[in-house]
């Protein structure tokens, strides 16, 4: 944990950086160079995300041997041990001081939860890269835009410092407005790009506000009376020796959470708590960019407009910063907010996956039927965090991943039909499995995935979240004023067991229509099957699904011993 | 206390210097050789640079400003805060006159260079001043060349309304902000600002109505200056008419002087202690300005979402950067001053070289190709790569998005907020920061996505042109990341001196 020196994440950062600089210097006509120089740093994050994931081994730490310590923690009367599980989890880490009379430090590392997504992240950025090989418009701008997009996505996944965390969601913002709105759709990609971006913005600054509000209780906590703690956790090294009681590391934050410094009533008014009140501006704010309804508008539109690269990093990875962020500034921050919130809010993540199947199901437009699908399988993380159990948010993780490769693989193979077929109309397709057996396969691969068919990642994902609903039943109870609300959490599942039928049911349908049917070999004569970078891209994305669903210790107990601290925080066992 | 020359020397020193650079330009204008006249140029901008120099290696000592020693006489302050505040002023004044080089009837005439001198002249007094005749002088002294600038292009009509417009309007400000400070000198019978404060709480009985009209009068003249709502009248059609390079300075010499001295004023003035038969003052500027605030954000901001030519766009979008700013002044009420001071300083340093760099790009773009209007702009990024690159990092940095520098400056106003327990005008505050991003994000996008008829037709970068906008660019950049520290810190001492 305490260490100072070079890490791998930062080289993670700075390669998309420095690379889409380089290519920007690049000359334009020269498009081999540019893509070449794309495909290389690309390459080289991936390895080195790979290297991130298959070495991180911390989780063996909160998994046993912390439990003595915590007990002994516990007994001195400093309550130290989600923050310490936290702590010690992370694993890569580097920490410079950025901003230090403010407590701002450029602070990376990665946590169980973070370490699949940072491998997931690399996986993208090469199939997108690589997707986007035959574009020919202004490449130089959009390679390097795509780079930088990277860069911003990776960050916000190994940010330990809150700041941090907000100045790459934000930085990945304007690349991806910029290459929806110029490179994408003709026809929507200026009213989608503008209407994603201001959903997310108007999402994240009021979370932002809220991030300064924490800032300032916390710090006001820890220069009072909550000097000792944070005395205590510089002692015992979770902290790092120059923390100020002012500071934005997340670990800080979520010492201060534990020890009850949001708990404070705010304007005051009686019964007004801190965390009550800026729990939504938290969760939501950045549930906005998750696709949680009702501020899943821009989710599909979004999608379909963007350019193939840019859907398959937008639902791909971009949701589940979304989702990981509402999770780690949300949940972590403020349990008890989310005590509080989450199991009305479990209420939207319901209507996410229901509503979006059966939108899904409508849809004549491929791209479309991808874009709610998105909608629908992300409201599925989102019920994972609001069952606030191990069993439930671990499957959200997991499905965090599934999800992301699930889906970019979707995007990928709608790319590629359409760009061969110049239709996506899913009823005027029809038998393309003959000439593109990759693609079929491919979607065939996903579409079980997504219908959570055993053996592969869609399953592993969410059996444990349905599962972890059933153990929230009995635990969770919504209070509405004299009105209480109990064992309602199995109704959910049952209900959302629907949007699994449906979820089969469209999948069934495209894969019937689009790959087996009728071939017109009229209107699809120039139809051909794929180039050998398409391959590399579907084998890259396909075959995490199946690896994952035929073995799944390869990623579960990683994201379990993530999930554990924030366990620990929110009072279970 | 003996006079000690050289130990006040320091604390003007910037001052004299610009006064021997003005001489010196004047005289190499009027009887310099053609050759010598286009160094005008270079002579200014690099003379400008040098000095900003200056404030840096000159420190000043915290024994003495903590403890409110004023030099010469009582008539300058010698802080951290003057200190940034000449800096960037001298900066802005160097950049300005790089951009303007190439510029037709702006640039080419010497008295260009000389007018933008003294104007940054009295900007940098402005940031100095400790007394009520100095203060005033040195707005005149900004005020003065900034009207004849507006009408600098003698036989343009939009030039010359421009510059009556702003000269009326500024001279009728001047008026108002004139009979306040009467009004405290009335009541106070000295013209120190620190002495005002002291004996108003002892001498006014019941005085309280007197006291507020005076303080009204003087945000009115301030309100002008930074062109806050509703004294922003004159900025679109000012903005509009003067030659774009005097738009560009006008943007943000006077607007950050302005605010140097409003920071001061206020707290050496209204100080938080100073009770008036019984009612605290500061109360009372703090909820005018927080109106004034939201009004200029908001009314900045729906407003330029209508707007069609680029200067009047980024006119009513820097009357919307007052109103972001004067956040920062507002939360001058909350127990630490030092997060607002430095708040406004950071962002005063950093919105200098942005809304330099989005004036620098769009004077080429005006001189290439004689437009102003937005839709023009499409297909910039063909006909431009760099050009739009500039333009738009300009752009991002004034909508408040990393890795530019207006995230931090943002983030700084918004944490001052929060910090002096005005979560609710934040929140309005990040509200408008998004009706922003969209008309800025709409530009952005007319120069990368839309296609123009002139697509094909390149426009080159004059070397040294572009040399000077992507310096501008980089500080924007550095300024946004690993800049920050030493900026902000610096700023954050200026609340010393208050």
């Amino acid at each position: 944990m305490e260490a100072t020196g070079f890490s791998v994440l930062t080289a993670i950062i700075f390669i998309p950086i420095i690379a889409g600089v380089v290519i920007l210097f690049l000359d334009r006509k020269n498009r081999d160079l540019v893509r070449g120089v794309g495909v290389t740093a690309a390459a080289a994050v991936l390895a080195l995300s790979l290297a991130v994931f298959f070495g991180y081994d911390n989780y063996v730490k909160t998994d046993g041997g912390l439990i003595d310590q915590q007990q002994a923690m516990l007994a001195s009367g400093v309550e130290l041990s989600g923050a310490r599980m936290f702590a010690d989890a992370l694993a890569f880490e580097q920490r410079v001081v950025w901003v230090e009379s403010l407590g701002i430090a450029y602070h990376v590392g990665v946590d169980g939860v973070s370490a699949p997504m940072v491998l997931l992240t690399g996986m993208v950025a090469v199939a997108g890269v690589l997707i986007s090989w035959k574009i020919e418009d202004r490449l130089r701008e959009f390679m390097a835009f795509f780079m930088f997009l990277v860069a911003g996505v990776y960050g916000v996944f190994i940010a330990v410092d809150l700041f941090m965390l907000f100045f790459f969601y934000e930085l990945a913002i304007f690349p991806m407005y910029l290459l929806i709105a110029g490179w994408g759709w003709v026809k929507l990609r200026e009213y989608a790009a503008m209407k994603l971006t201001l959903y997310i913005l108007v999402g994240s600054v009021f979370a932002l506000v809220g991030a300064v509000a924490m800032y300032f209780a916390a710090g006001a906590y820890f220069s009072g009376s909550g000097a000792e703690v944070l005395e205590a956790a510089v002692a015992s090294g979770i902290l790092p020796a120059d923390s100020g009681p002012y500071s934005w590391s997340i670990v800080q934050f979520t010492l201060a959470a534990e020890n009850g410094a949001f708990g404070i009533d705010i304007l005051g008014i009686e019964g007004l708590n801190f965390a009550k009140f800026w729990f939504p501006f938290m969760f939501m704010g950045f549930g906005v960019l998750a696709g949680v309804f009702p501020f899943h508008n821009w989710s599909p539109d979004g999608h379909v407009a963007a350019p193939t690269a840019v859907s398959m990093i937008h639902a791909g990875v971009l949701m589940k910063v979304g989702a990981f962020a509402a999770l780690r500034a949300g949940v972590q921050l403020l349990p008890e907010g989310a005590d509080i919130h989450l199991p009305w809010m479990v209420f939207l993540t319901l209507i996410n996956v229901v509503y979006g199947a059966l939108i899904a199901f409508r849809q004549r437009d491929f791209k479309y039927v991808i874009g709610f699908s998105s909608v629908s399988h992300m409201g599925l993380v989102s019920m994972g965090w609001a069952t606030m159990n191990l069993t439930g948010m671990t499957g959200a993780g997991i499905q965090m991943f599934s999800h992301g490769a699930m889906t970019a693989l979707f995007f990928g193979v709608v790319g590629m039909v359409y760009d061969r077929a110049h239709t996506r109309d899913i009823p005027s397709l029809g038998g393309f499995m003959r000439v593109m057996p990759w693609v079929g396969v491919a979607f065939v691969i996903g579409g079980l995935t997504s219908m959570g068919m055993p053996g592969l990642s869609g399953f592993i994902a969410e059996f444990p979240i349905f599962q972890g609903m059933w153990a929230a039943s009995e635990q969770i109870t919504l209070q509405l004023g004299a009105f209480q609300l109990s064992n309602y959490y199995s109704v959910i599942v049952i209900i959302s067991a629907l949007g699994i039928v449906i979820t089969a049911a469209y999948v069934l349908r495209v894969a019937g229509q689009v790959f087996f049917g009728e071939f017109d070999a009229e209107r699809f004569h120039d139809v051909g099957n794929i180039e050998m970078t398409d391959r590399i891209v579907l084998i890259i994305l396909g075959a995490p699904l199946i690896i994952l669903g035929l073995y799944p210790p390869i990623m579960a107990p990683m994201i379990e011993s993530g999930i554990r601290p924030l366990i620990a925080l929110l009072g279970g066992g | 206390m003996d006079f000690d020359l050289w130990a006040q020397l320091p604390s003007v020193l910037p001052e004299i210097g610009l006064t021997a650079l003005a001489v010196v330009v004047l005289f190499a204008d009027i009887y310099g050789s053609p050759a010598t006249r286009r160094n005008v140029v270079i002579v200014s901008a690099v003379g400008m640079a040098l000095l900003a120099l200056v404030p840096l290696v000159w420190q000043p000592d915290p024994a003495l400003y903590e403890n409110g020693v004023l030099l010469w006489g009582g008539m300058v302050n010698y802080d951290p805060l003057s200190q940034i505040f000449k800096v960037m002023l001298l900066l802005a004044g160097a950049v300005t006159c790089l951009m303007a080089a190439g510029d037709k009837g702006v640039g080419d005439k010497g008295e260009f260079y000389l007018i933008v001198i003294v104007a940054t002249l009295g900007g940098l007094m402005m940031s100095s001043a400790a007394d009520l005749i100095l203060v005033f002088v040195a707005l005149e002294t900004l005020s003065i060349p900034l009207y004849m600038l507006a009408s600098f292009r003698r036989g343009d009509q939009r030039s010359a309304e421009s510059g009556m417009k702003y000269f009326l309007y500024g001279a009728f400000a001047s008026a108002i902000m004139l009979f306040g400070f009467s009004l405290l000198y009335g009541f106070a019978g000295t013209t120190n600002l620190a002495g005002i404060a002291s004996a108003m709480s002892d001498g006014l009985g019941d005085g309280v109505v007197a006291v507020m009209t005076a303080l009204v009068m003087v945000v009115v003249g301030f309100g002008f200056k930074i062109s806050a709502v509703p004294f922003h009248f004159w900025t679109p059609d000012v903005y509009e008419g003067a030659p774009t390079p005097v738009t560009a300075f006008v943007s943000v010499s006077s607007k950050a002087a302005s605010f140097a001295l409003l920071l001061r004023f206020l707290t050496a003035v209204f100080p938080a202690d100073l009770l008036v038969a019984g009612v605290v003052i500061q109360d009372f500027w703090v909820n005018l300005l927080v109106v004034i605030s939201i009004a200029s954000m908001t009314l900045g901001n729906v407003v330029a979402l209508r707007q069609s030519n680029i200067k009047r766009l980024l006119a009513y979008s820097s009357i919307a950067q007052a109103g972001y700013t004067l956040i920062g002044v507002v939360a001058l009420q909350g127990a630490d001053d030092s997060l607002a001071v430095a708040s406004v300083s950071f962002y005063m340093f950093m919105y200098i070289f942005t809304n330099l760099l989005v004036f620098g790009g769009v004077i080429l773009f005006i001189a290439k190709t004689d437009s102003e209007e937005i839709s023009d702009m499409a297909g910039l990024n063909r006909r431009s790569p760099w050009l739009a690159l500039f333009i738009t990092i300009g752009l991002l940095s004034l909508g408040g998005i990393p890795p530019a520098a207006g995230f931090f400056g943002k983030f700084f106003l918004f944490q001052a907020a929060v910090n002096s327990n005005l979560v609710g005008l934040a929140l309005i505050a990040v509200t408008n920061a998004i009706i922003a991003l969209y008309y800025y994000l709409v530009v952005i996008k007319v120069m990368y996505v839309d296609v123009g008829p002139d697509d094909e037709k390149p426009i080159a970068i004059p070397r040294a042109y572009g040399w000077s906008l992507g310096i501008t660019a980089l500080i924007v950049i550095l300024l946004g990341t690993i800049a920050v520290t030493p900026i902000y810190d610096w700023a954050a001492l200026g609340a010393g001196g208050l």
